[in-house]
């Protein structure tokens, strides 16, 4: 529990930096569709981002701080999964950091809907994957 | 100091933070995820302390941030609306919900995930572009 409010705090403190230093939203949908279709003046802090992103994530990959089950999805499922977030977070501009962290952070409505629903279809889908339509 | 490096060395750092942040808490991890998703089964609430320590890091922060007539190192803020709530973002934020509940990974962890599980994040990644260049497309019509 400790290493989750942790890791939010850090969350928060990237965002409050990445504003405070570049005046963005710490949106990673909106960072990642950025790169690829915006132009070149938005590319470079974009990727030099996501390049931080993975360094964060590469150190500290021998702490272990959490031994998670490995999940085995089949590649149909995955494809259907990362496209329908593609699109889903394109279409509703943001994702859990976008909508769900500096969003709520800034008490926006879009935010809060945007929120709830993509929460609570989250769940749904997990309740009905994993126990069933009865 | 120059003010591109300090752009970027700030973007980089911010970057770092959320990629210790992702892998401490254990969202880059789809069962950890997908355990809170999972009201009915084991719960595993511990992502919502993830989320409420960003949300009230970050309330704060922003008001402080915010106070400011600019960024450190950029001209202006870029903050989008806060009010209009369109179909658009409905359908969205639920298609979202249901990619995210199939796999349990959204933007940031796949990306992380880059580093621990490409079998996984590297389709979920190619597929999650290809899926938002394709509501780029639906927007322009």
């Amino acid at each position: 529990m400790g290493y989750a409010l942790l890791g939010g705090i850090l969350i928060g403190a990237s965002a409050v930096l990445l504003m405070l230093s570049n005046g963005r939203i710490a949106g990673i949908s909106g960072i990642v569709y950025g790169m690829f279709w915006s132009d070149a003046g938005e590319r470079v802090w974009r990727a030099i981002f996501i390049l931080g992103l993975l360094l964060g994530t590469l150190a500290l990959l021998p702490a272990e701080f959490h031994t998670p089950a490995a999940l085995t999805p089949s590649l149909g499922t995955i494809v259907a999964g990362g496209f329908l977030v593609g699109f889903g977070t394109r279409w509703a501009n943001g994702c859990t950091s976008g909508h769900g962290v500096c969003g709520l952070a800034r008490l926006s409505r879009r935010s809060a809907l945007a929120v709830g629903l993509f929460l609570a279809t989250a769940v749904l889908t997990v309740y009905l994957l994993r126990h069933g339509w009865t | 100091m120059n003010t591109s490096l300090a752009r970027y060395s700030a973007a980089l750092a911010a970057g770092i933070l959320f990629g210790l942040g992702l892998t401490i808490s254990g969202m880059v991890y789809p069962s950890k995820v997908l355990g809170f998703l999972d009201v009915a089964g084991t719960w595993d609430p511990s992502l919502l302390l993830v989320l409420g320590g960003a949300v009230v890091t970050t309330f704060y922060g922003y008001r402080w941030v915010l106070r400011r007539s600019t960024p450190l190192f950029e001209t202006r803020f870029r903050i989008p609306e806060t009010g209009a709530i369109d179909r658009r973002l409905v359908i969205g934020a639920i298609l979202f919900g249901l990619g995210w509940g199939l796999v349990g990974y959204c933007p940031g962890p796949a990306i992380a995930a880059l580093v621990l599980n490409t079998g996984i994040s590297v389709p979920f990644l190619i597929a999650m572009v290809f899926g938002a260049w394709c509501a780029q497309r639906a927007t322009k019509s």
